[in-house]
């Protein structure tokens, strides 16, 4: 494996830099995104000698519902404003049970926007004494509305840790993928964070940025962009926070329609897939996560819910979950997985 | 229509190196040490290329360096910026010039 990266990163970076003819491998088969000669992302791996199975599963993702105050340009899920789907206090209570009978490591709470599931409360106090890292992924909008106070304080009580999107520290960029005034609005719940002890330095209050490209472009490394936020939050708005991560935008869902609507989708897919790098498969997140779509159901990641593509390729109810999935069993794929193997990759 | 720009072509630059490998193998490592991270940043460095892709006026660079620069963070008012500094640059370098047409003129002028 460390020849065959060593021969990939000469390549990426040779691609990168010097605008090279390496082109993503070619085929006639058919593919998710219809595009002639796009490799499948299966095939792709046996010609590079590998597979894709898990490893210990020490995550569980949990996703409470597409309904969500934003409706993102770049959202993978197609959430928004006027979606209905969102977990039940049935399925609530299942995944609580869930996380009884089994140990999870992390358990990261998305949507959607899970402040405006009506028993989030009830998931939060029930899963915050089951496991070592609580995590509530925000878009920083749904939580400063007035009637998030009591969710504000629940969550800094239980240590919960905060993922919060901010894509660019430019108003119009930001405001572009996620919706007019929404940068104002995360700069504003930022501080109130900050001022909750969040992403101060020894307050045992995690919190971390997700940044996605505004576009159809890749993102930069992790570490410059981190500095640079780092070095800017603070200068311009006396923001701390604790990590940064950068993640690539998944072309599923709205982001999907976007790409196909602008004509960037056979451009971006090919960027992804001629950015594949054999070196990220080891730390895929799918390698181990358990993704619980709203209705309860089991998938191998948040981006397979889109596709409804269940863990297994069964469709298995929570409840219904008999053993954590092994190591070594299958992970569901299709060419959107290009996307988390894409450059240094982003899991 | 045909023209002798054509997106298609610039993947291909690496191709350049068939004709003289030893050079082109030189040139590529030397373009890849310029733009690794240094005293300047990647995203400066980027900022740097979008503005000369402009001022030598090569289509290929501008499109490169346009989704490089949107890649390492940058934004659309950032990057036009970096553009008007390669203009100014590009007219002042017309306009210092007209120092030496006042010396001329002054020179052969009553």
């Amino acid at each position: 494996m460390a020849s065959r990266c060593a021969m990939w990163l000469r390549k990426y970076l040779y691609s990168k830099k010097t605008m090279s003819s390496m082109q993503t491998a070619k085929s006639q088969g058919s593919n998710l995104y219809q595009i002639p000669g796009l490799e499948s992302f299966k095939m792709n791996l046996a010609n590079h000698g590998l597979g894709l199975t898990r490893g210990t599963c020490t995550t569980l993702q949990i996703n409470v519902g597409l309904l969500c105050n934003q409706s993102c340009k770049h959202c993978h899920l197609d959430a928004g404003p006027t979606r209905m789907e969102i977990m039940s206090e049935k399925t609530v209570n299942d995944l609580i049970d869930l996380a009884h009978r089994f140990t999870f490591e992390t358990i990261d709470i998305t949507g959607g926007a899970p402040e405006m599931n009506p028993h989030i409360q009830t998931l939060v106090t029930g899963l915050a004494p089951l496991t070592n890292t609580l995590i509530l992924r925000s878009n920083l909008t749904a939580i400063a509305e007035k009637k998030q106070e009591v969710l504000l304080g629940l969550i800094a009580g239980n240590r919960v840790t905060v993922v919060a999107s901010l894509p660019s520290l430019n108003e119009k960029q930001a405001d572009a993928q996620r919706g007019k005034n929404s940068f104002a609005t995360s700069i504003a719940m930022l501080k109130k964070l900050n001022a909750l002890g969040y992403g101060l330095q020894d307050s045992g209050l995690e919190l971390n940025l997700v940044c996605n490209p505004t576009g159809a472009f890749l993102p930069s490394s992790q570490e410059q962009v981190e500095k640079r936020f780092r070095l800017l939050l603070q200068n311009k708005w006396s923001i701390s926070f604790n990590n940064l991560y950068t993640f690539a935008n998944v072309p599923l869902g709205r982001f999907r329609d976007w790409l196909e609507r602008t004509g960037n989708l056979y451009d971006y897919v090919d960027k992804l897939a001629s950015s594949f790098n054999p070196c990220t498969l080891d730390g895929l997140m799918c390698r181990s996560l358990l993704s619980v779509s709203w209705d309860g159901f089991l998938f191998d990641c948040d981006f397979n819910q889109s596709l409804r593509l269940y863990m297994g390729n069964r469709k298995t109810y929570i409840s219904d979950l008999e053993a954590l999935p092994g190591s070594d069993s299958s992970i569901a794929v299709s060419e959107h997985c290009y996307t988390c193997t894409a450059g240094s990759g982003f899991t | 229509m045909e023209t002798y720009y054509k997106p298609m072509d610039l993947p291909k630059f690496a191709e350049i190196r068939e004709g003289a490998p030893e050079l082109g193998k030189k040139f590529f490592e030397y373009y890849t040490a310029v733009f690794a991270e240094g005293e300047l940043t990647q995203r400066e460095k980027s900022l740097i290329a979008l503005a000369v892709a402009h001022a030598v006026q090569c289509p290929y660079c501008i499109d490169a360096y346009t989704q490089d620069c949107l890649e390492k963070g940058s934004n659309v008012s950032e990057m036009t910026e970096a553009i008007h500094v390669a203009t100014a640059i590009r007219g002042g370098a017309s306009l210092v010039h007209g120092v030496q047409m006042r010396n001329v003129a002054e020179k052969i002028s009553l």
